[in-house]
């Protein structure tokens, strides 16, 4: 039998306020010494009272507009009541009945395919205190409680179980924290904690319709653990239907060190939160202009952009989906072409080099340097320089890359790094033919394969020039030289 | 001291305290020596501020001096042990919170520091302000000081008692379901519920948010609005309390309610009334039409008897939630002996709350749960709105409506305490405006048998005025209010 994977995602999301969700206390609970934060409002005190934090709001409104869904007219806060040492007040300020945002979607890529993966709702709530246990062996376990947290706005993207596989699902979570960024309402890191994702899974018969019962995957801190713990997950309950096995509804963990996930609790009985609207909170009403206006400040999406860069620059689909994948990428490229460098090129020429350098030399030394864009020491204005003497032929293209390595390093600009280490292209005859004549006398094997018949042993030889010269020999010089040479022999 | 100071009402006592007749300091040891002498007997103090009292009292002085002093300055007072108080405990009369000491102060706490009224200590009332004869406080229970072996009514029994012995001049209190009125009315005192939003519940312990709000009481309607004058208001630390502006609530007091509707409600006369109360309450009413109010005594108000009902699904329901935060983690009482974690959390709540208050939680918790929310919250809700707009279709006819605040004078102590419902009961026609979130008050209307029967006034929302204006005309009319319990 052939087998369906059905997957949806909840994604926890940390909203970059300035205050917690319900108090003025500093949202920032990372830096600072633990239980430092706190008021009696996040500390759940006897008498306290919420105050709605207007951003907060906002930022999810901005979310749920990103991801095509509909704005409540009438949003609502709930208390959401569970027992348990990280919860201050014994229950969670949360939206149950009346969501801020619902019915949305996403664009995702798989294989060239691009579909729509369905948004339930979006939700604002407040986080909970942070647990640490303790325990050394022969003493008693304990647990610290650090209030920091608690009440720091969390926003949930709750998905539609809409995903068939796990790079769907990870394909969903990288649009979803790239909008994020985009709208600038999340830092959306996962291994920090401020993007958190649960997964529910299931598997059913290819062509029904039915929803079999799902397991939900929880502690995976990366999207790698995501795509593998889904992956094993997919696999584990195929050979268990397969083995004529029931698979019944729980909660599994993933345990990273050993590649698996295992079963945490059982579903036999559903949680009963007990939700009802909150009494201390009126409910909100956002108005058709209050979405307008919100709207109207929505920067530009990342597929608003990506298509934009194909039009207006006539970028390849390729480049544009890599350029557009982050904000500060997209904007660098964008500054770069103000530039007008590299001099005497169209439009299109100009950005199609551009996209070249930033996917190629630089979007490399930043992934090895583990570099972000926003804090690389080269500004566009010097990239563009640099790109500039390369098309003048002030340098040829090897040395480019070296003074490009410099330059990253250092953020001094081309010129002055070409002086200093002599990088200038070579266009003088003699100083070429001299390092032709050595690679033609050194390397006799690649000239009997030239005169056997052999064109590309030209580019061999081409090479050494080129190697000789530390990369400043004019290639289209050594290349004719070459090639004369060699015809004279 | 030159004057019996517990016969003294707060306009009276700033009169005297600007003429120099006494100081704040000498006023302020006066209370504090009469809860010395009496409370022993009343109950109504859990905890006595002498220090705090006596340093606002000289800084009350200071300002009387400086010709600075507003008509609550220098003038002692108790609050209710559910506001709190910075630096002083507060206990809501039970023993999960018996060593509590808060860090900050209720909204209204503060303003009346700012007005420069002094706290001379925490009253007494029911468990968590769940009750209605304060024999539910942790501690001891409060006694009328109208006689002794009966209940001050609750839960702001101590407030209600303190006020009527002459141990504070003014008091603060909560009303759920009546905890302001039903008390005022027992202990002849006045006692007004302000409209929900009227006043700020920041700091006040919560029992149900939806239906509690803060309010006076005072030896007279003058006092009440005084007090009102310095307590009312939006305040951004609380998101219910309404953006309209405080209006002198002095200046309605002109004694004139010649014209004014006023609607007597038939639910209210319920079946097992007292009848001394129901001939009390309408010789009352007979006295507001000889003032020249106009009386319709044929009003229906049908959903009345669902009220009781309603309000013991909100007012659990939300009680449930409030009440969670108490499990011995963070602050106040803990099991010490706990096997695990929740083994702590468990026996904390069992040894830390009373019987009463557990019962309300189990009752809320129950009617949350998934598969009896729909039956029971949805369906309460359902009917708080039919009430409500009940109350807002007479409103269109009438100024106020007008009702005994309790079916019967205060009972015996002990004599419900065994059955919730009879308790409960005492409640019947005070809580439905707390669930139509009306302004209400109860003022002295008269006595059986030397025992106090309360009348209540209500009004449409921030209506407050229309009330102090017709219970003050009735004050002038009459003396019940001037009339002291001889202890």
């Amino acid at each position: 039998m052939e087998f369906e994977t059905v997957i949806g995602l909840e994604v926890h999301v940390q909203l970059q306020t300035r205050s917690k969700m319900f108090c003025c206390c500093s949202a920032d609970y990372a830096s600072t010494p633990p239980n430092t934060h706190v008021c009696p409002v996040c500390l759940g005190m006897p008498g306290v009272l919420p105050v709605i934090n207007q951003q907060a709001v906002e930022y999810t409104a901005m979310t749920a507009l990103a991801l095509n869904c509909t704005i409540a007219e009438y949003t609502r806060f709930d208390r959401k009541s569970y027992p348990y040492p990280d919860l201050m007040k014994g229950y969670q300020i949360s939206q149950y009945e009346d969501p801020i945002g619902l019915n949305g979607w996403l664009a995702i890529e798989v294989d060239g395919r691009t579909r729509r993966a369905g948004i339930t709702r979006v939700h604002l709530e407040e986080d909970t205190a942070r647990l640490t246990h303790r325990s050394a062996p022969g003493e008693e376990a304990y647990s610290l409680v650090d209030v920091n947290r608690s009440g720091t706005p969390l926003m949930e993207v709750v998905g539609e179980p809409d995903l068939r596989s796990p790079e769907e699902a990870r394909q969903y979570l990288i649009k979803l924290r790239s909008i994020l960024r985009y709208l600038g309402v999340s830092t959306a890191n996962m291994e920090e904690g401020s993007f958190r994702c649960d997964a529910n899974i299931s598997i059913r018969p290819e062509g029904c319709d039915e929803l079999a019962a799902k397991v939900e995957v929880k502690n995976m801190n990366s999207f790698r653990a995501v795509y593998h713990a889904l992956e094993y997950e997919e696999i584990r309950q195929r050979r268990a239907v397969e083995q004529g096995e029931d698979i019944f509804q729980e909660t599994r963990g993933w345990v990273e060190e050993e590649g698996k996930t295992v079963s945490q609790r059982g579903k036999e009985y559903a949680d009963d939160y007990r939700y009802f609207p909150e009494p201390d909170l009126p409910p909100l009403s956002l108005s058709a202009d209050w979405v307008e206006e919100i709207k109207a400040r929505l920067p530009e999406l990342p597929e608003a952009k990506r298509d934009r860069f194909m039009t207006d620059y006539a970028l390849p689909r390729y480049d544009a989906s890599l350029l557009t994948g982050s904000r500060e990428m997209a904007d660098y490229f964008e500054v770069c072409l103000e530039t007008g460098l590299p001099a005497g090129l169209a439009l299109p020429a100009r950005a199609k080099a551009v996209s070249n350098w930033l996917l190629g030399d630089f979007s490399r030394l930043l992934n090895a340097t583990g570099t972000e864009i926003s804090d690389s020491k080269v500004n566009p204005e010097q990239l563009c320089q640099l790109l500039d003497l390369m098309q003048k032929g002030t340098v040829t293209g090897p040395a480019a890359k070296q003074v490009w390595e410099e330059m990253f390093k250092t953020g001094r600009p081309a010129e002055e790094i070409i002086d200093r280490k002599g990088l200038s292209q070579i266009t003088d005859t003699g100083e070429i033919e001299e390092a032709v004549d050595q690679a033609i006398a050194a390397n006799k094997q690649a000239v009997a394969d030239y005169n056997a018949g052999k064109e590309t042993a030209v580019k061999f030889l081409v090479g050494q020039v080129m190697r000789a010269t530390r990369g400043r020999a004019n290639p289209q010089l050594a290349t004719e030289l070459l090639k004369k040479k060699l015809g004279e022999e | 001291m030159t004057t019996d100071h517990d016969q003294l009402t707060i306009h009276e006592a700033h009169r005297l305290l600007e003429e120099r007749r006494f100081s704040s300091v000498e006023l302020t040891r006066a209370c504090l020596d009469r809860i010395r002498y009496l409370d022993e007997r009343v109950g109504a103090v859990v905890t006595v501020t002498e220090e705090l009292a006596l340093r606002q009292a000289a800084e009350a002085d200071k300002r009387i001096a400086a010709g600075d002093a507003g008509p609550l300055t220098g003038v002692p007072m108790l609050v209710k042990d559910n506001m709190c108080t910075r630096g002083v405990l507060t206990t809501c009369s039970s023993k999960m919170l018996e060593s509590f000491v808060p860090p900050y102060n209720a909204t209204v706490v503060d303003k009346l520091e700012e007005a420069g009224a002094v706290i001379i200590g925490k009253a007494n009332m029911d468990e968590f302000a769940m009750g209605s004869s304060t024999e539910h406080s942790a501690f001891s229970p409060t006694h009328n000081p109208w006689d002794l072996s009966r209940v001050p009514g609750g839960s702001s029994g101590g407030s209600a008692a303190a006020v009527a012995a002459g141990e504070a001049i003014f008091a603060l209190g909560s009303d759920t379901g009546g905890s302001i009125r039903q008390p005022a009315g027992f202990c002849s005192v006045t006692g007004l519920k302000p409209t929900y939003g009227r006043v700020s519940r920041y700091g006040l312990v919560a029992f149900a948010s939806s239906l509690d709000q803060i309010g006076p009481l005072t030896q007279d309607v003058t006092d009440c609005a005084l007090v009102m004058n310095a307590i009312a208001g939006h305040d951004n630390r609380d998101s219910t309390s309404a953006p309209i502006p405080v209006p002198d609530y002095t200046q309605c007091l002109n004694g004139d309610v010649k014209g004014l509707k006023i609607g007597i409600p038939k639910e209210y006369f319920v079946e097992g009334m007292q009848p001394e109360v129901e001939d009390t309450i309408r010789a009352a009413i007979g006295q507001l039409e000889k003032l020249g109010a106009s009386i319709d005594w044929e009003v229906s108000l049908p959903h009345t008897r669902h009220a009781l009902a309603v309000y013991y699904v909100i007012a659990p329901s939300e009680a449930s939630a409030n009440l969670a935060r108490y499990d011995g983690t963070t602050y106040g009482f803990r099991y010490k002996d706990g096997e695990s974690m929740w083994d702590t959390m468990e026996k904390t709540r069992q040894f830390g709350f009373g019987a009463e208050v557990k019962r309300r939680i189990m009752l809320g918790t129950y009617a949350l749960s998934a598969g009896y929310y729909d039956a029971y919250y949805l369906k309460a809700q359902k009917v708080r709105t039919l009430i409500r707009r009940e109350f807002d279709e007479a409103f269109e006819k009438f100024d106020v409506l007008v009702t005994p605040t309790s079916p019967t004078v205060p009972f015996t102590m002990g004599e419900k305490l065994d059955d919730p419902v009879q308790m409960y009961l005492s409640d019947v026609c005070t809580l439905p405006i707390n669930i139509a979130g009306l302004p209400a008050i109860s003022i002295p209307a008269g006595f059986a048998d030397g025992l106090p029967i309360g009348m209540q006034i209500i009004a449409k929302p921030f209506a407050e005025e229309t009330i102090l204006r017709i219970a003050h005309a009735f004050q002038q009319a009459t003396d019940w209010h001037e009339k002291r319990a001889r202890i």
